[in-house]
């Protein structure tokens, strides 16, 4: 089907239109649809990932173009949309996770559901946008167009803080943004002058054929990559995160660690890296250097949090800063584990988001102090919250540990030997925050009297973590079926980056443009 | 047959999925819990013993490859298994010693709320073992070697209402973490140098073993690149087999029910770190470095941890330390090169150990029902509680004394050949030294010291129990019993695989030597690591080690049953040097001092002193900012419009003053 990646993206948009008809009054019917609208989403992806041609091919597919916004004969922007084996996962993670999260409102939303769902919906469509977009132009409308559903989602459903938090979230994402829309425009201007076809818009392909002048690639990478740094996030501009994960209602904050982080590291693989490879090859200590901060800062500070998802927030600072370090590892066990890695992030903190949410719905508090012994009273959900746990430390045999064994390989091989080195630090200390967490909360005696007769998960909440769980031990003992689809799309990617890198090393002179057609302002 | 190794980690897997799962809801019944466990691991031994059969002559080894694992670019990971006289081995003894415990387990957690979880933890705790040994490559290996830490941390929590039991395992897990970091960095060090300087991407041990020769001359901060990475595996080997410095864990994972701690916590798991040297024995043996570094950290550990047995009356933590001394003997076994010796202590003392285990655990089941029926609130555990009980527990005791009688080297039990031989190359090796010879002499002393100290203030002298529990102390039943039995007999005659030459009258030859050659005959031949003497020596120093046994066991009979009012004496004379020994030296409290506040006290800088008051003062002040500039513009939209006429002509004033004036 050629249509399948538009079907696919805009099918949660035409049911968020359908769901503007549904009563308001109707909490469990909203919820229902929804759930539906998300389900047959998935459904509609589904074949992508039995695509068997993705093993063998680099290329873009199911591409598909339609001309869009014409101004003159000067300004051009296309409905431009393909997937290779980099997005393959991502768009696959994003559709899984939605129903999941959907389920997880079913007693958590309760205010104004309508407007809730909706928000949903045109979140969805924005992030598998996103993913999809191969014009870069579009690749920002798209993510935007996400930004504006989560600002709602905290600060009308959030917490007590809901406001601050919303409005953090909201500056910080923007200011990055704004950068990158005025670099987006220039590598515009730039490839027209350059000769490229106006025609061609702002397509992706055709900006990895410039030839940027050294200078130039630097600012251009650092509006690209600060845009991206506080999307992932990187220290030290990682401080919305907690925020925002503290006072997002459950199905955001899985939302928001589940696919929305990946957007920015999918930005380095995508965009920041390829487009700018000299700039990249520059500034590789560097983000190499904050990585690894950020993997020993997040666990150092997750360590000392008393409000349990804060501390999964910060754990996702140390996580992301795992998946930095493998993308700029630039080699292809590194991008493998960090690609892997941003799955399981996915898999592993959203149904740590979950796990919170469930004792948040029993108890109304998330304060570690208050909870204690829960695995007498719970013994399914401890269970679940010990695998959980267990993968989040990346033990051999979960999904954590492939991801981040690859990156630390890839790490180890490329020139970030001592880098890796301090990362594996980071391991100990991932078991060090997490199992005092999980003594805390689960284990001892209960000395609260509110946590004595706390019911156990039911059935539709082990509904929510089952496929969770099936992916944490599939991805453990059987990755190859997701690296043996990325690893084409990678190993174009490394080339056509360290090609580019080579060709400047050997080349002392910038030598601009394309065609060897030099730039007059 | 050759394909059917799988089938060895399959069966307590499975075992531990279906307990898991079925074992509260559905089995309930603890006959048929218990015996799905055992079965299991009963069925992983037959399998093991059919394969032992086929090894030797054309076989050296077999290899199967069950399916691939990852596979990125020139890294290439299999879920491949090796089979060899090595893993032949300890297989044995994990699944044989494995079934008799788990059997064991069936008497002694009987009436637990957590029987089903307890044997669902035992079956995965041997399946990760075995996956440890079996795996043909070092990451399958690792999936072994971290998943017996979680097995260990799973059971040493088991109670897991106890705050010391959730401790305890949250501190095994970190620790053992800390040298999982060591072995991480060798596996990198190893797989990057073989795979970019030579071409060979592999980590699997059989290509490594064959390829190490092409390390011999490549360096890596000033040292050969092999000292590096086998200093980092051995990092990795002291935090599994609780060697200095990440030993702590072992005493406090007693807190774990008692056949954890035979099973895990003596007899396999903490081998772990013994036989991951004698896997990669080849790496091991080229650097002299790091040999000697095994050796010396080996010795020094056995010498320490026996110095802290000497002053516990918990018999658990008196065992602990024993262990951990045991394993020191071991790691000074690997480092002079005495590989075989090493992995023969590690098999006697399985057998030992473990039947000192159960029996410590026998006792405590006795203690704790005879206590509990009295309604006594005295400790089942302390020693001191106890006294006189061979009358009560005759097979008990036996099988405890004749363990005793192992572990202290008393001539044709078990213990004797195995650390006579380690104790004969650290000696005579090329690798050897007198100083760590001089301190496993001692260490050995004070092993028969302090083993016989428990002995006799267990089972000898007058019964100290309180008076109304005195009576209901009773030997435990026979799936307790039994196992015991067959331990002792095994710790008794077990040494006769490894009969040394020296003595060897009737020529029946070194069977154990034999057997493990194809595995170690290759690296000391290359490096000629070998252990030169006489007869006329070897046996004086064997002589020797039998004084020596003989002066610390009299020294125990002197201060435990003949005179038992001078170990007070000695307390008293010493206090200082008693308080020392009886508070482990410190070592937990300087471990806190120096790592476990400062890393707490940084955590928190991070958070409350960057995070909050740079970062987001950084932010909210530039929101402050903001609003303050604002508010002093809104005074000029003031709404008035004489006010923005007045503005206006100011503008034009300075506009045309600025045109006038160029």
């Amino acid at each position: 089907m050629s249509n399948l990646l538009s079907l696919m993206t805009f099918f949660p948009l035409v049911g968020m239109v359908v769901l503007l008809f549904l009563p308001r009054e109707s909490d469990r019917l909203l919820k229902t649809v929804t759930l539906v609208i998300t389900l047959i989403t998935f459904l509609i992806s589904l074949p992508l990932a039995f695509d068997d041609a993705f093993r063998t091919s680099a290329e873009m597919r199911y591409v598909e173009f339609a001309q869009w916004i014409n101004i003159g004969e000067y300004f051009r922007m296309n409905y431009y949309v393909g997937i290779d084996g980099i997005s393959l996962w991502l768009v696959l993670l994003t559709t899984f996770i939605m129903p999941i999260s959907v389920l997880s409102t079913w007693h958590a939303v309760e205010k104004n559901t309508k407007g809730f769902m909706a928000l949903l919906l045109l979140l969805e469509t924005g992030m598998l946008g996103a993913f999809i977009a191969l014009d870069v132009f579009l690749f920002y409308i798209f993510w935007e167009l996400m930004l504006i559903p989560m600002y709602f989602l905290i600060g009308i459903w959030g917490g007590k803080n809901r406001i601050y938090a919303a409005i953090k979230f909201f500056i910080f994402t923007a200011v990055g943004s704004l950068l990158m829309l005025v670099a987006i425009i220039y590598v515009y201007y730039y490839a027209v002058k350059a000769g490229l076809p106006f025609q061609s818009g702002f397509s992706i392909a055709h900006f990895y054929q410039l030839n940027l002048p050294a200078h130039l690639q630097t600012w251009l990478f650092l509006a690209f990559a600060f845009s991206f740094a506080i999307k992932v996030p990187m220290f030290p501009v990682h401080t919305w995160l907690p925020d925002a994960h503290t006072e997002a209602p459950t199905a955001g904050s899985v939302i928001l660690a589940a696919i929305m982080l990946k957007m920015g590291t999918y930005g380095y693989v995508r965009f920041a890296i390829p487009l700018f490879p000299e700039a990249t090859l520059q500034f590789t200590p560097l983000f190499a250097t904050l990585a690894v901060i950020g993997i020993i800062y997040g666990a150092l500070v997750a360590m000392m949090q008393d409000d349990v998802k804060k501390l999964v927030a910060y754990s996702s600072v140390s996580h992301l800063g795992f998946v930095m370090l493998g993308i700029f590892a630039m080699n292809l066990q590194g991008l493998a584990g960090g690609m892997l890695q941003m799955i399981n992030h996915g898999i592993s903190t959203g149904a740590l988001f979950l796990i919170v949410g469930f004792i948040y719905e029993r108890r109304h508090t998330r304060l570690i102090a208050e909870f204690g012994g829960i695995s007498k009273t719970m013994p399914v959900f401890a269970t679940i919250f010990m695998i959980i746990t267990f993968s989040s430390i990346g033990l051999p045999g979960t999904n954590g540990f492939v991801g981040e064994f690859l990156i630390l390989v890839g790490a180890f091989e490329s020139g970030l030997r001592w880098y890796a080195v301090l990362a594996t630090t980071g391991v100990i200390l991932a078991a060090v925050y997490m199992l005092w967490m999980f003594q805390r909360v689960m284990m001892g005696k209960i000395t609260n009297p509110k946590n004595e007769k706390l019911e156990d998960l039911s059935a539709r909440e082990v509904a929510v973590m089952l496929p969770l769980l099936l992916f944490v031990f599939w991805i453990g003992f059987y990755p190859n079926t997701f690296l043996d689809k990325m690893n084409p799309s990678l190993e174009n990617l490394i080339q056509q980056v360290k090609g580019k890198q080579q060709v400047a090393m050997l080349v002392e002179a910038p030598t601009p443009s394309v065609a060897k057609i030099t730039v007059n302002e | 047959m050759h394909d059917k190794l799988w089938l060895i980690p399959f069966f307590p897997l499975v075992g531990s999925i279906i307990n898991g799962l079925f074992g509260k809801r559905f089995i309930r019944n603890e006959a048929v819990i218990g015996a799905i466990g055992t079965g299991a691991v009963f069925l992983s031994f037959l399998v093991t013993c059919m394969h032992f059969f086929q090894l030797g002559g054309e076989t050296e080894r077999i290899q199967q490859v069950v399916a691939s694992w990852m596979t990125v670019g020139n890294l290439q990971v299999d879920w491949g298994f090796l089979f060899d006289p090595l893993s032949a081995l300890m297989l044995m003894v994990i699944c044989g010693v494995g079934s008799l415990i788990h059997l064991y387990s069936i008497g002694y957690m009987h009436g637990e709320e957590g029987f089903y979880r307890f044997f669902s933890y035992l079956n995965l705790f041997v399946f990760s073992m075995i996956m440890l040994v079996l795996g043909n490559n070092a990451l399958v290996m690792f999936v072994g070697w971290e998943g017996v830490g979680l097995c260990s941390y799973l059971l040493i929590g088991y109670y897991f209402e106890k705050q010391s039991a959730g401790d305890a395992a949250k501190k095994a897990f970190v620790m053992n973490r800390v040298g999982d970091f060591g072995f991480l960095l060798g596996l990198f060090t190893i797989f990057w140098t073989l795979g970019s300087k030579h071409g060979v991407w592999t980590i699997n041990f059989v290509e490594i073993s064959e390829q190490a020769h092409l390390l011999s001359g490549d360096m890596m901060f000033g040292v050969g690149v092999t000292t590096v990475a086998t200093l980092c595996f051995f990092l990795g080997a002291t935090g599994k087999s609780a060697q200095i410095p990440l030993f702590t864990w072992l005493p406090d994972a007693m807190e774990g029910p008692t056949p954890v701690s035979a099973l895990i916590h003596a007899a396999t798991m903490v081998t772990a770190g013994v036989y991951m040297i004698g896997r990669m024995n080849v790496l091991f043996a080229m650097s002299p470095t790091t040999m000697a570094v095994v050796a010396l950290v080996g010795a020094c550990t056995a010498i320490f941890a026996a110095s802290i047995g000497f002053a516990q009356n918990d018999i658990k933590r008196v065992l602990a330390y024993s262990t951990v001394s045991q394993l020191g003997f071991m790691f000074m076994a690997m480092g002079v090169g005495a590989f075989t010796a090493g992995i023969f202590h590690l098999m006697t003392h399985a057998f030992f150990k473990a039947c000192l285990f159960l029996g410590s655990g026998s006792v405590i089941h006795a203690m704790h029902h005879a206590l509990h029926h009295a309604h006594v609130d005295d400790d089942p555990q302390d020693m001191r509680n106890m006294g006189g009980l061979r009358k009560f527990m005759p097979i008990t005791h036996a099988t405890f004394g004749l363990s005793c009688l192992a572990i202290a080297g008393i001539p044709f039990f078990s213990g004797f050949f195995s650390k006579d031989e380690i104790l004969w190359w650290t000696f005579a090796s090329t690798r050897g030294s007198l100083l760590v010879w001089g301190i496993g002499a001692v260490a050995a002393t004070m092993t028969a010291f302090y083993m016989f100290r428990c002995l006799y203030m267990t089972f000898y002298g007058e019964q100290r129990t309180h008076k109304k529990a005195k009576d209901h102390v009773h030997e435990s039943p026979w799936v307790i019993t039994l196992p015991l039995v067959v331990l002792a007999a095994l710790a008794t005659v077990g040494g006769l695989v490894g009969i040394p030459h020296a003595i060897d009258i009737l020529h029946v030859g070194n069977k154990l030597e034999h057997f493990l050659a194809p595995v170690f005959e290759h690296s000391q031949k290359l490096h000629a690591i070998e252990a030169h003497g006489s007869a006329a020596t070897e046996i004086s120093l064997m002589v020797f080690s039998v004084v020596v046994a003989a002066i610390g066991i009299s020294c125990a009979t002197l201060f435990y049953l003949k005179k038992t009012d001078l170990p007070g004496k000695f307390t008293s004379t010493f206090p200082n040097l008693h308080r020392w020994v009886f508070n482990k030296w410190y070592i937990d409290e300087l471990y806190d001092a120096l790592f476990v506040n400062p890393t707490k006290r940084l955590g928190t800088f991070c958070w409350k002193g960057f995070d909050v008051q740079v970062v987001d003062g950084i932010v909210n002040g530039t929101g402050k900012l903001v609003n303050v500039f604002s508010t002093a513009l809104r005074y000029t939209q003031s709404g008035l419009f004489q006010n923005y006429a007045l503005t206006m002509v100011l503008g034009m004033v300075v506009m045309v003053a600025i045109f006038i004036l160029q």
